[in-house]
Order: structure tokens, then C-alpha cells, then sequence
């Protein structure tokens, strides 16, 4: 065992703590393998530490005392919609009767579970203005994939099988370009204009009869509103071809504009973003994908069919509810079983604790405070685009960083000292030193006006002590880390210190 | 680093020194420079037939990727493997030990498409 | 804060052509005080009898013991509301949580590195078929008919936005994969890879033997072994032990709720051979300016936001906190509790094949080594049965029927830790009267 250390900087792994014996008894002491099954088919040896529940716990809450979340502190992660998680969602979807069914449950013992699901499906197609959303999906970037794959078919049972050209703007989140391409799509990148916006124009250049769907995201990841959305989206029908809305951007527009409203043919969903799930570290996200009354059929593989009934209370109790898989249209299911259902509780949780107004208020309010927080960040950081913008906003430190060297990257690390997370960092691509800004709606006035003087102050430090910044963070557990060395000796997991780890 | 006044070079970078019917390829100093650290170089296999200006590779650094486009077409005869556990060399010495690929050159002419040293240095300042 | 902006009202901020302005009146589930949420759930929640139920349910999601540390840790507002450690700083303990996910599958698989987790088991297969696709740029992939239908699905969709072709190798009789004609298969040297499960659909151990394995790699085709039940891995020789790879699979068995089907966790870890290709976060370890250790996502540029149009997935959000609640269970239950929990499952599942075959009319239809399933074949419509023992109260397990026609009067059967002796006497009873009955009849 290693040398117990008091240094609060360090934290061994889970795999130098543990000692065989030390084990919990959660369950009674099995026979030994060997009377189950012939020894060729067994694991010789299994090197994995033994734990004590006590020793467990620490370690882990310690862990978490390392970690920053939104429950820490203000989180203007531009992009990613950093607001509260309301503890009632996860109560929600912690019920034994949500937590505990098998998805294999035979429909009439599990009508509650796709009532709920129904539940939420109408409640996002009437919120976005589509015909249907599919829950399949068990992220963003799996619903883009799921979108590009419907018109991927649509197209083909058209026999329009030349259209192989997805065009996204330079502004486009890489998951775009990246979905495209695993759909075997060549991805044309459009240059945004001098406002930052999808010119008319520049897609003129590119649309043609091999065009099969424009990926944007309105507002775009500049904050911005593309007012030519209309006939950006009526020019790309002209052409024949498909709108794609990335709803990333999502919590910027509810109960104001809808995408269905907007021209677009198919879009996606981060619940995890608009719709409060916890991003819990990197995931696990939920992707619901919406299209278009004749995309309908080529949603994924199951659909939850409600059937009327007599039933009374509330509409959606007035149906019969099943899992659809006669879909012969349907690009086919996206993963294994429906959806991440406990998402879908989540999600639904907070539609129940909004209604159409609330989510509308949702929207207002993150709008407000991103315009709050622009025209205070302009008074001492460039802001390249000096217009109303909608739930986040771009700043730029490339002019600071001519005139004291101090870079997008030293503001957003001394940030961290102050107990707050640093916004998104160099992206989009098109604005230098870029940092995006997204308040988000559940910031307290107070709160944002704290972030706008704590960042003039470390812009003023810029100007007067460039060195202390180049050395930041440095009241967290570790500074800087060494990113070159990480990549160049990958050193991706701990090894037993003994003979090789295959059994 | 001085540019190298006896190379040819790439609008994407590239540079290329030439010794009879064989050829050298890397990236130049303001390559490597704007990529950062470069932490590993994805080379094409040895006797691969190439096209000049075509996509050989990628250098990746710790933030970035870029497509390697040969300067001249021919047949690929040696790749750097020391690359592989010193990808700084690239960074190092990017004229040098930073080598990437040597191609027998297929057509002479085609070194009329590239860049003389003044023309490059232009190029890199704009 | 509207004077500061420069604006009258909300409305100025949020002004969009007359065109495209919403006017319809949204249909949204009504705003209700929180009280009167949980009781709108308790509504839904009461309309799932089936959770009751006594279940044999397996086949890709299983019921596991999740001790309650793991939701007192799991649950901790930190982990809950961190976002992707791209500020290593601040996100220190996450990242070595990831890292020691990273490990413990590489020590379950026996491969060298592993990823920060994929969406679920099938979109791992998906993931990891696309990287054999790109290690030699061959156009097809080999799957047997014995892996989860769910994940074949899943790997048909992926395959068709690609346009590879996707061929399945049959069956043997005794319920494992039929590696001969693998072996001729995979001959042509057309296929990037041949994937395997292990325990198989059917819950039957389906490796590849010294003969198959040469004829993979004499036609330089990538092995990729596929687990659904990741308890599995506790007890049975690692893949990497007969020649896998690349290994996927589905890590839910490991404190992660059923939840109706997810959020799961995929997991997907490779020979260091594949490390440039393997999608995803990896979390690497390092040190910072100080030489203290500090962990790091690493190895970015082969992702999404850097390679874009150039990455072989476009995957971003992962399923972290599925990754770390699996983390806990390992590090709770640790190697004995593991070994512990999977000769249960090994001994129930044997009481449970022993109890249905001692039933007239019913038995097990393969003859393969199991892990914790069986397939039952009760010689009558199989759905049918189940829907009898429903009206019991009983979930008997899957219809196999479903996706394998010659199969349709078999159920497949699982027995985990939780099933009880009783569990176990009270299907056999009552499968008993519905077989009779059927026979009487």
C-alpha cells in the first residue's frame, strides 16, 4: 500500500489505495468459478483492487472536491447553456417505477414510461414547429448524424442519389462537418459576411442540383439572429434541397421563433443544453431529432404510436401507447433500445415546470442577461460585433493580446482563480482569440456583474502585469498541465505493476 | 531560422530539396511554428504513387491538424520513422532531422510549379 | 439591465422578421407548481406495473445489485453539473475519474487503451467496426448472426450512411457462431473487421477458436469481440486472451439503472495498434508546470471540433457520468465482490436452466457453455407463453422470435444476483400449467 500522504494536491488513483481482503460485502460469498465452467474458459486472474466502502467514498468525494460545476459557480460556458439543474428533474427520473423498468417491458406494463415519452415528443414538435421528433437519438451530434442519414434516404428513394454536398457555414460547431462526412457527404464551408451572418448571396455560389442539406444554427454561434433565414432556407429549396436547424442555440429562441416556422426541414435537440439535464462531466446528452411532415417516415426505428382510448384526465391519458418498429421507411434505429429515457423524464420535468409561457420567459431572460453582459464586456474587451445578439456573444482579445501579449487563453485561466469557469475558447474559428459568452437565464443580476468586474480587473492586469496572468491558474489543485507531453507519451491508463494484465 | 536559399517551396508550406531524380520533403519553419507542438506525423506508406499538391498526410499538433500536400509527384521511397517516438524534431528542426518523406521524382518539370526562397518569404510575411 | 443594453423592452431584443414571428399558440404540456409534478409523475410511475413484476428480462440490459454509495457519490452536485474537463484545472477530478474508467476496462478486456466511454454497447460496435474500416480501408464488415439484433441494427444503420455492405455469419447448431464458415468468409480479404459477442445473444460463450484466429489474421481482418453483459468480464477469459483487437460494449451491468432502455454506457478499447483511430475523449496523464501529477483530455486532434469534415466519428458528448457511476460500482465491489456477484449469476442462471427443463414440453435449446442466460424452447408459440405468464405476473424473458424466426418458441431467460430461488420455483410452476394446458389442449 502506498505511504498515506496528507498533501492535499495529490490523489492516488483507486488502483494504489486498494489491498485484496479489504472487500465489502454486498452480496453472499460465491463458489468458485471453476464449478461452473471448465477452466479454459475462465479468467485467470482478476487485478483489480479490493476497496473499503469508507476508503471508496473518500476517494471519490474527494474527487469531487476537484471538480468544478455549475453548483460551484457561475459557468459562462458560450454554447454548452450552463444553467441550474433543477434537483426536482432528477428526483423524477430517480422514481423505482422509471429506474427500475426494463426497456423489454411489454407495452401495456409500461404505459406510463411512453406516456411519457409522448408527453414530451408533442410538447418539443409544438415548441419547434416540426411534424415529430424522434427521442432516439444519445446526443446532439447523434441526432446530426440521424438527420443527415433521413435526407441521406430521402434523397435515394427519390433517385436523386448525385446530391452529395452539405453546405455549413465557417461558424458551424465540428460536429457538423464531421456528421456530414460520416455520411459520406462532401462538406462545402460558406464564408459568413462582414456581419457574421449567412449571406443570400455567398449560398447562391455553392447551391446547385448536388446540393442536399444546409446545416445551420440560428442564432449562430456568434449570438447572432439570421434574419435571412427565410430566404436563405426558400433558396435552398429552390435548389431542391434539405434545411438542417442545429438547435444547439436553442434556449435563445423558444416561445419566439420556431424552425419549422423558419424553413427548416429537420433539426436536433441538446436536452442537455436547453432542457436542464446535467451535463454530468461530458455527457450522457440526449439528442431528440424533429422533421418535417414528409420526413416523417424515415424517423428512427422505434416511434411511440398512440392510439385514441377512453381513457380521461389529462389529453395524453386519453391514448393507448405502443412501440412502433413497423417502419419500413425508417433509417433504423440510431442505438440499442428507445431513448435515454431517464433524460426524457428530465426533460419533461422541466416543460411541466415552465409551460409555454415559462419557456418563453426562459428565452427572454437568457437574452437579456447575454446583451447585459456584451454591452458591459465592450466597455474593455473588443467585441466584433457591437449589435444586439441573442443568449451569447463573441469577445475578442486579439487586440489586447497585440498591444500586452496576453492571450484569449490567460483570460479564461485567471478566471478559474476566481471561481468561476472560463467561457468557450477559440471558437468559432472566425474571430481571433475568440471567447464566447453565454450567461445563461437562471444568473442572478448580482452574479453577472461580479463575472463583468472580475474580467475588467484581470483586463486591466493584462495591461499593467502580463507575466501574473501567463502564470494563472494558480489557487487550483494543479496549473497549467502540459498538454505536449500528454499527446506525445500518451499515458491513457494505469498498469499493475506486476506481469501483463491479459488473463 | 533563416530560409533555406538551395529548397523549393509550397504555397501550403512545404518545402522540397532535390537531389538528382530524388527529392526531400518537409514543412517549413512558419509551418511548424503556427501549428505548435507537434505531437505526431501520419506519413504515407513506402512505395505509394503520388500526385504533386496531393493530400500525403497529416501533422497534428496538440490543438490542430493539417493536411500535408506533397510539392512534387513520383513514387514515395523513404518516410521519416524516428518521427514516430520524436515528433520534435519536426519542431526542432524543421529543414533538417525534421525530414518527412523522400519521393523519386516522377516528372522534373513539375518543380516549375513551385515557389523560389524570395517568392515563399513573400508569401509567408503577407 | 434594459437601460444599460440601449433598449425599450424584451421585445426590442428579441425581434425577428414578421415572416418567420411565431403566431400559432404552442401546445405544451401546462406549467404546474412543483408539488404538482411529482404528483403528475406519480401518475405515470403508477402506470408501469411491469417494474413489479417478477422478471427475467435480460438481453442487452440486466438487473444488477447498485449499492447506494454509488448515488451518494454519483449524485454529488460537483460530478452532476461539471461540464466536458476541457479546463483541466478546475476539472481535475473528473478527469481521473475518467482516466481510472479508461483503466479498469482495459484490465476487464485485457486490451492496452480505452476510451471515455460511447453512447451504449451498439453504437460501440458502430464505433469500432469504423475504425477497422479506416485501419485498412476495406469496404465491408463481418458480423455474426449471434450478436445482440439491437447492435447489428445500429451497425446496418451506421454501415448504409457510409456505404459499406454488412454480411452476418450464421449459427451452429449448438448456439455459438458457426466459425468455419467465418473462417471461409473472411478468406476473401474483403472485410475490415469480424465482430463476435461474448456471451452471444443466447447467453452462450462464443469465441474464436486457434483455427479461426489464423484465418483472421492471414486475411488481415480486425477481430472485434463484443460484450454485452459486461459482468461477464469478471469471470470468463478476457477477449484479449482469444485474439480480440478491438473490444466493445455495453457497461450498464455496472451500477447503471435499466432505466427503460438508458442512459447506458458504451465502452470501446483497442490494441495500442489502434490508438490514433479510437474515437472519443481519452484522458491522458501528465504533469503541470510544478511536476505534479495532472490529467489532461489528450490526443484531441483525431476529434470532431479539431479534424471536423477529417474525423472518422463525429462523436462529442459521450456519457460520462454513466462512465463514472461504473467506476464506483468497480471500485465498491472491487475483485472479490465482482467474482462474488458473477458466480451468482452463474449459479442462478444454472438453478433456473435446471428448473425449466425439468418442466414436460420444455427445454434448453443449446447446448453451449452459458454465462447468466438461457434460451428456453417451450415448443409453442413463445409469445404466446409469455403473454400467460404476464397475466401471472411474471416477465418471462425476451421472445427470440422476434428477430430469429427458426427460434420463435424460444424465450430467452435471464438470472441474475437479484433472482431469487423463489423467483425461480414461481416460474417454474407456472410455465408448468401453461405448457399443460397448451399440450392438453
Amino acid at each position: 500500500m502506498s505511504t498515506p500522504t496528507y498533501d492535499r494536491t495529490a490523489s492516488p488513483l483507486i488502483f494504489e489505495l486498494g489491498q485484496t481482503g479489504r472487500a465489502n460485502r454486498y452480496v453472499e460469498e460465491g463458489r468458485p468459478l471453476g464449478q461452473f465452467l471448465p477452466h479454459n474458459l475462465l479468467r485467470d486472474e482478476l487485478p483489480l483492487p479490493d476497496n473499503s466502502e469508507l476508503d471508496v467514498v473518500r476517494h471519490f468525494t474527494k474527487l469531487s472536491q476537484r471538480t468544478f460545476g455549475i453548483d460551484l459557480g457561475f459557468y459562462p460556458l458560450g454554447s454548452c447553456t450552463m444553467k441550474y439543474n433543477p434537483r426536482v428533474n432528477d428526483a423524477m427520473a430517480g422514481k423505482r417505477e422509471f429506474a427500475q423498468l426494463h426497456p423489454y417491458t411489454p407495452d401495456e406494463l409500461a404505459q406510463g414510461a411512453l406516456q411519457v415519452m409522448y408527453e414530451l415528443e408533442r410538447s418539443l414538435a409544438s415548441l419547434f414547429g416540426m411534424a415529430a421528433f424522434s427521442l432516439n437519438p444519445a446526443a446532439g451530434a447523434h441526432a446530426e448524424l440521424a438527420a443527415l442519414l433521413i435526407a441521406k434516404k430521402y434523397f435515394k428513394d427519390r433517385g436523386e442519389t448525385r446530391r452529395d454536398k452539405v453546405i455549413v457555414p465557417d461558424t458551424a460547431h465540428g460536429t457538423n462537418p464531421a456528421s456530414a462526412a460520416m455520411c459520406g457527404f462532401k462538406v462545402i464551408s460558406l464564408p459568413s459576411d462582414e456581419r457574421g451572418r449567412v449571406s443570400v448571396d455567398e449560398i447562391q455560389k455553392v447551391l446547385g442540383p448536388d446540393t442536399a442539406v444546409c446545416m445551420m444554427t440560428n442564432p449562430n454561434t456568434l449570438g447572432l439572429f439570421e434574419d435571412h433565414i427565410a430566404e436563405i432556407a426558400a433558396a435552398v429549396h429552390d435548389v431542391g434541397g434539405l434545411m438542417y436547424y442545429d438547435g444547439a442555440n436553442a434556449n435563445a429562441i423558444m416561445g419566439n421563433v420556431r424552425p419549422g416556422d423558419m424553413g427548416f426541414d429537420l433539426m436536433h435537440l441538446n436536452t442537455h443544453k436547453t432542457f436542464t439535464i446535467p451535463h454530468g462531466g461530458g455527457g450522457a446528452g440526449h439528442g431528440p431529432v424533429g422533421v418535417a411532415a414528409h420526413l416523417v417516415e424515415y424517423l428512427p426505428t422505434p416511434v411511440v404510436r398512440a392510439v385514441p382510448n377512453n381513457g380521461t384526465g389529462a389529453p395524453s391519458d386519453g391514448f393507448t401507447f405502443s412501440l412502433d418498429f413497423n417502419r419500413p421507411k425508417s433509417i433504423g434505429p440510431m442505438r440499442s433500445f428507445w431513448s435515454n429515457f431517464a433524460h426524457a423524464v428530465r426533460a419533461l420535468a422541466y416543460i411541466y415546470a415552465n409551460g409555454a409561457d415559462g419557456l418563453k420567459r426562459v428565452s427572454q431572460l437568457a437574452v437579456l442577461n447575454a446583451n447585459y453582459v456584451r454591452v458591459k464586456v465592450a466597455e474593455f474587451l473588443e467585441t466584433p460585433y457591437p449589435e444586439i445578439c441573442r443568449h451569447e456573444f463573441v469577445a475578442s482579445a486579439q487586440e489586447l493580446k497585440k498591444e500586452t501579449g496576453v492571450k484569449a487563453l490567460d483570460l479564461a485561466k485567471a478566471l478559474l482563480d476566481h471561481g468561476m469557469m472560463a467561457p468557450t475558447m477559440y471558437f468559432p474559428l472566425i474571430v481571433p482569440e475568440c471567447l464566447m459568452i453565454e450567461p445563461t437565464e437562471t444568473e442572478s443580476k448580482e452574479t453577472l456583474d461580479y463575472f463583468i468586474e472580475v474580467l475588467r480587473d484581470i483586463v486591466k492586469q493584462a495591461k499593467t502585469n502580463p507575466e501574473e496572468l501567463a502564470a494563472a491558474p494558480v489557487t487550483t489543485v494543479v496549473g497549467r498541465v502540459d498538454e505536449t507531453r500528454a499527446a506525445r507519451q500518451p499515458d491513457l491508463r494505469w498498469e499493475p505493476p506486476s506481469l501483463s494484465s491479459r488473463a | 531560422m533563416a530560409l533555406p536559399g538551395n529548397l523549393l517551396y509550397s504555397k501550403e508550406h512545404e518545402w522540397l530539396k532535390v537531389d538528382g531524380d530524388t527529392a526531400t520533403i518537409g514543412i517549413t519553419d512558419y509551418a511548424q511554428n503556427s501549428l505548435g507542438d507537434i505531437v505526431y506525423v501520419e506519413l504515407p506508406r513506402v512505395g505509394k504513387q503520388i500526385e504533386q499538391f496531393g493530400n500525403i498526410g497529416v501533422v497534428e499538433s496538440v490543438k490542430a491538424v493539417s493536411d500535408l500536400f506533397t510539392p512534387i509527384g513520383g513514387e514515395v521511397t523513404e518516410v521519416n520513422g524516428a518521427l514516430d517516438a520524436d515528433p520534435a524534431a519536426v519542431n526542432r528542426d524543421p529543414y533538417g532531422a525534421g525530414w518527412l518523406v523522400k519521393v523519386r521524382i516522377k516528372d522534373p518539370n513539375e518543380k516549375n510549379n513551385l515557389l523560389s526562397p524570395d517568392e515563399y518569404e513573400k508569401l509567408a510575411h503577407d | 439591465m434594459l437601460d444599460a443594453i440601449g433598449v425599450g423592452s424584451l421585445d426590442e431584443l428579441l425581434a425577428v422578421p414578421d415572416a418567420i414571428a411565431l403566431k400559432s399558440t404552442l401546445d405544451v404540456v401546462p406549467a404546474l407548481p412543483e408539488y404538482q409534478i411529482a404528483r403528475r409523475f406519480e401518475h405515470f410511475a403508477a402506470k408501469n406495473p411491469g417494474v413489479d413484476y417478477v422478471s427475467f428480462l435480460g438481453a442487452g440490459s440486466y438487473r444488477h445489485y447498485a449499492p447506494p454509495a454509488i448515488a451518494a457519490l454519483a449524485m454529488r452536485g460537483e460530478f452532476l453539473t461539471a461540464y466536458t474537463p476541457y479546463q483541466a484545472e478546475v476539472s481535475q477530478g473528473y478527469l481521473q475519474a475518467i482516466y481510472e474508467w479508461q483503466t479498469y476496462i482495459c484490465l476487464l478486456t485485457g486490451m492496452d487503451l480505452a476510451n471515455a466511454s460511447v453512447y451504449d454497447g451498439a453504437t460501440a460496435l458502430a464505433e469500432g467496426a469504423i475504425v477497422a474500416l479506416n485501419a485498412n480501408g476495406r469496404k465491408k464488415v463481418l458480423v455474426s448472426r449471434a450478436v445482440d439484433p439491437n447492435y447489428r441494427a445500429v451497425l446496418k444503420t451506421y454501415c448504409d450512411g457510409l456505404d459499406v455492405l454488412v454480411d452476418e455469419v450464421p449459427l451452429r447448431k449448438d448456439g455459438a457462431t458457426d466459425l468455419t464458415a467465418l473462417a471461409e468468409a473472411v478468406a476473401s480479404k474483403e472485410y475490415a473487421c469480424v465482430a463476435l459477442q461474448s456471451p452471444n445473444f443466447f447467453g452462450n460463450i462464443d469465441v474464436l477458436t486457434h483455427v479461426a484466429l489464423e484465418a483472421i489474421h492471414a486475411s488481415e481482418t480486425v477481430p472485434i469481440a463484443v460484450v454485452s453483459e459486461a459482468l461477464s468480464l469478471a469471470a470468463l477469459a478476457t477477449p484479449a486472451s482469444w485474439g480480440a483487437q478491438i473490444v466493445v460494449g455495453e457497461a450498464q451491468s455496472f451500477g447503471v439503472a435499466p432505466a427503460y432502455g438508458g442512459p447506458y454506457v458504451g465502452f470501446i478499447a483497442s490494441t495500442k495498434e489502434h490508438m490514433r483511430r479510437i474515437p472519443g475523449r481519452l484522458v491522458g496523464k501528465s504533469v503541470d508546470g510544478k511536476d505534479r501529477t495532472a490529467y489532461v483530455l489528450t490526443l484531441q486532434a483525431r476529434e470532431q471540433h479539431i479534424r471536423r469534415e477529417r474525423a472518422t466519428s463525429n462523436i462529442c458528448t459521450n456519457q460520462a457520468h454513466c462512465a463514472l457511476i461504473a467506476t464506483m460500482y468497480c471500485a465498491l465491489m472491487g475483485k472479490t465482490g465482482l467474482r462474488d456477484v458473477a458466480a451468482l449469476n452463474l449459479e442462478r442462471s444454472r438453478e433456473l436452466a435446471t428448473a425449466v427443463s425439468k418442466i414436460e414440453g420444455v427445454d434448453l435449446r443449446f447446448t453451449a457453455p452459458f454465462f447468466n442466460e438461457v434460451t428456453v424452447d417451450v415448443h409453442q408459440p413463445a409469445r404466446e407463453v409469455l403473454a400467460k405468464l404476464a397475466e401471472r405476473r411474471i416477465l418471462g424473458g425476451v421472445d427470440l422470435g422476434r428477430w430469429y424466426p427458426e427460434l420463435s418458441t424460444c424465450i430467452l431467460m435471464n438470472a441474475t444476483e437479484l433472482t431469487t430461488s423463489g423467483d425461480i420455483e414461481k416460474l417454474a410452476i407456472a410455465l408448468g400449467e401453461i405448457v399443460r394446458v397448451h399440450a392438453n389442449v
